[in-house]
């Protein structure tokens, strides 16, 4: 099941170079690196979004696979639609290939907007993997918050004020929501990471049933941090226990990458711009809150697998 | 095979035949019975149609983009609230050259909530790029729905094939059914031109589109609505040849030598025609036009038609809130806009949110119509009638 560096190679190239993501942008990279383990012939659908926008302007596409993009918030509704037809046309033995669906969409596509058809995908079990890359706020309208943006986090719409530092609530846990919809497969990864990410997807479109992957995928521009950066941002959020690298399948939870040591939030904060105003503050208390939040979820993410 | 069904009976029936490859739908009064029978057709082995039933009108028509976009022959039902929350992905759909099937009965739009039959939920949508063709009774509306599988396929846009809300869907009928084998046999395979899940060719889909190509693109759309009114033609005249039933872009009734007439669309053009014999008996010399294709608009037909009069009561069962009077009405006008020959022109608003229209009331209609011809005045160019206190 491991995917192996040389294996990856191999592969081709399905998500190509020539777009017009920033330097240093996680979304590409997760596209290239899903695509890059789908070891069956897929067809992607897109979420309106960054990854969107910069891969498909006209007359250039970045996809060497079939690829569409219809709305914002339809993109699970849209590929259930597109393998209902598969099997239709399956059946009817007009298509005789082994296709495997993919849809992607971004934190606001997938967190609030299109949370109702994707969960709408999920419970018709339709055979599809749907892959959050998730940089946890709206960035492609310019760095608004979304219900994944964590908490204390400076966005355009919860910005770092006199009276208000940045955004009051903690990020929703949608990964939890999903699992409650018991899909076929279910997990966190991000691209630091990209043996487990890999092999988490080749589960994922091995399964008979939906399967969602969490991915989560830093934005330079909207986190404020160099572009170089990128990897070791989703190392350190490993790390510190703020994105815990996990999988759900058969009613059973696995941490699939355990941090030797848990080394404290501030780690992960301080070498982003979206956090600098908390270290501001003469009242430390939201960094604090921040460190019992991860505390909280990582403890109980632990109870969950020792189930 | 001759059988009595009611208008939403008669839709699921074609569609059925029809057996599309996808549908994908949500229930909304008065239009659910057509999506419960067909969940009765796929559970029953009736259809090998994979059945999408989503969780919102918004994806169902999503569902949808992407079935027709994978090469599949898709349908789906709906009505008013449910086609103004599939409003974003019409235009969408049509944007795509996507020909989807619609079968939609029309219901009036909230606020205020009201189940009842009026345009208003259509006409809303009806620059969103979709063929518009309403029909007048149960038989018709069976033959549409299968007649606009073909039309959309062959032009590359979507069509909505409407009904009126409990008039026609709701209303029992009878009707002439075609073979069952028949009608895949008529309609013939989808063609195809790009396939999503040709992996070996992949396309890109959606794609965006900036200052450079929008508007050439949206042309070439344009161009598709500009220039479908004859396959629309053909394809009604295949019908007929086929199966013997023939219909016509624009319904003329008695139009040969009428001084006044009455524009209609939907039931009212069955209940008009009622009215026009019954004033023909008294000797007055009133016609019907019913607006059978309204997108595209039937510009020439139109015009052809309402050129024969003196007088012309353009019914509108909707309002547009422009101030400027119902759609029909609007468009109407514009046709007429250089034409040498003009008839005078009101416009009656009626009928909304169901109020019932009877055939007592349009013989009113022609009355006042009969009248402005004798005085040549129009007091009050646009009316709501049948609304108490007006
Ligand atoms: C119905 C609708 N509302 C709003 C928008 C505007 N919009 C486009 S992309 C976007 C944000 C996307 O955010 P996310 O899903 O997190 O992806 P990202 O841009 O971060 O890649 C918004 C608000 C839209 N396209 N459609």
């Amino acid at each position: 099941m491991m995917a192996t560096l040389k294996e990856l190679v191999q592969q081709g190239e399905k998500f190509l170079g020539g777009h017009r993501a920033c330097a240093g942008c996680g979304a590409t990279i997760v596209a290239r690196q899903v695509l890059l383990a789908a070891q069956y012939p897929v067809v992607v659908g897109a979420a309106t979004g960054c990854l969107e926008v910069i891969s498909t302007i006209f007359p250039y596409s970045a996809w060497n696979v079939p690829y569409i993009h219809n709305a914002f918030e339809n993109v699970a509704a849209t590929m259930s639609g597109v393998e209902a037809a598969y099997k239709a046309l399956k059946k009817k033995g007009k298509i005789d290939k082994d296709l495997r669906f993919i849809a992607f969409g971004g934190d606001g596509g997938t967190y609030d907007i299109g949370l109702q058809s994707l969960s709408g995908m999920i419970e018709r079990r339709h055979k599809v993997l749907y892959v959050c890359y998730n940089n946890e706020a709206y960035m492609n309208t310019g760095i608004q918050r979304s219900s994944a943006t964590p908490y204390g986090a400076h966005t355009t719409t919860s910005p770092a004020g006199t009276v208000i530092p940045g955004k009051l609530q903690p990020r929703k846990n949608l990964t939890e929501i999903i699992i409650a919809h018991e899909p076929a497969y279910a997990a966190q990864a991000t691209i630091g990471y990209w043996n487990d990410l890999a092999t988490k997807v080749r589960k994922a479109l091995d399964v008979d049933g939906p399967s969602f992957i969490n991915v989560f995928s830093p934005c330079r521009l909207g986190w404020a941090y160099p572009p170089e950066k990128t990897v070791a941002i989703t190392r350190l959020a490993v790390e510190t226990c703020v994105w815990p690298l996990y999988e759900y399948e058969n009613g059973k939870y696995r941490i699939t990458v355990k941090p030797k040591e848990k080394k404290p939030v501030e780690e992960f904060l301080k070498i982003q711009g979206r956090f600098t105003h908390l270290f501001k503050l003469k009242d430390q208390t939201p960094i604090k809150e921040f460190q019992a939040e991860v505390d909280r979820i990582w403890e109980r993410l632990q109870k969950r697998t020792a189930e | 095979m001759i059988v009595a069904r009611t208008g939403n009976e008669a839709m699921a029936e074609a569609m059925r035949q029809i057996n599309p490859d996808v549908v994908a739908a949500y229930p909304i009064t008065p239009a659910t019975e057509v999506v419960q029978l067909f969940a009765s057709f796929v559970a029953d082995g009736q259809v090998t149609t994979e059945f999408v039933p989503a969780e919102s009108e918004h994806s169902a028509l999503s569902a949808c983009v992407g079935a027709s976009a994978a090469g599949a022959r898709v349908m789906t039902s709906t009505s008013s609230q449910g086609l103004a929350l599939m409003h974003e992905i019409l235009f969408i759909a049509a944007g795509l050259r996507l020909p989807i099937v619609i079968c939609l009965v029309n219901r009036a739009l909230s606020s205020p909530i009201n189940i009842h039959c009026d345009h208003s939920d259509s006409l809303a949508s009806r620059d969103s790029g979709w063929l518009q063709i309403f029909t007048e009774n149960t038989q018709e509306a069976y033959d549409t729905t299968i007649m606009a599988v073909k039309m959309a396929e062959e032009i590359m846009l979507p069509a909505m094939v409407t009904t009126d809300g409990f008039i026609i869907s709701h209303g029992m009928e009878r009707i002439e059914l075609i073979d069952d084998e028949k009608v895949p046999k008529w309609l013939g395979e989808r063609k195809v031109v790009n396939n999503l899940l040709d992996v070996d060719n992949p396309i890109t889909l959606g794609m965006l589109d900036l200052q450079d190509y929008y508007f050439e693109h949206k042309r070439q759309e344009i161009e598709a609505m500009n220039n479908c009114l004859p396959i629309i033609e053909k394809v009604q005249k295949e019908f007929g040849d086929t199966f013997g039933r023939y219909y016509p872009i624009v319904d003329e009734y008695k139009m040969e030598d009428a001084e006044v007439a009455i524009l209609a669309m939907g039931s009212t053009g069955g209940t008009g025609k009622v009215a026009v014999d019954r004033m023909r008996e008294k000797g007055k010399k009133v016609g019907l036009i019913r607006c059978r294709i309204y997108r595209p608009f039937p510009k020439e037909a139109m015009l052809n038609a309402i050129m024969k009069v003196k007088v012309l009561g353009v019914m509108d069962r909707a309002d547009t809130l422009s101030t400027l009077g119902g759609h029909l009405y609007n468009d109407c006008r514009s046709i007429l806009y250089e034409s040498a020959k003009k008839p005078l022109m009101k416009n009656y608003i009626y009928g909304l949110g169901g109020r019932d229209i009877s055939i007592e009331e349009i013989e009113e209609v022609f009355e006042q119509l009969l009248k402005i011809k004798d005085t040549g005045r129009i007091d009050k160019d646009i009316v709501y009638y049948g609304v108490r206190g007006e």
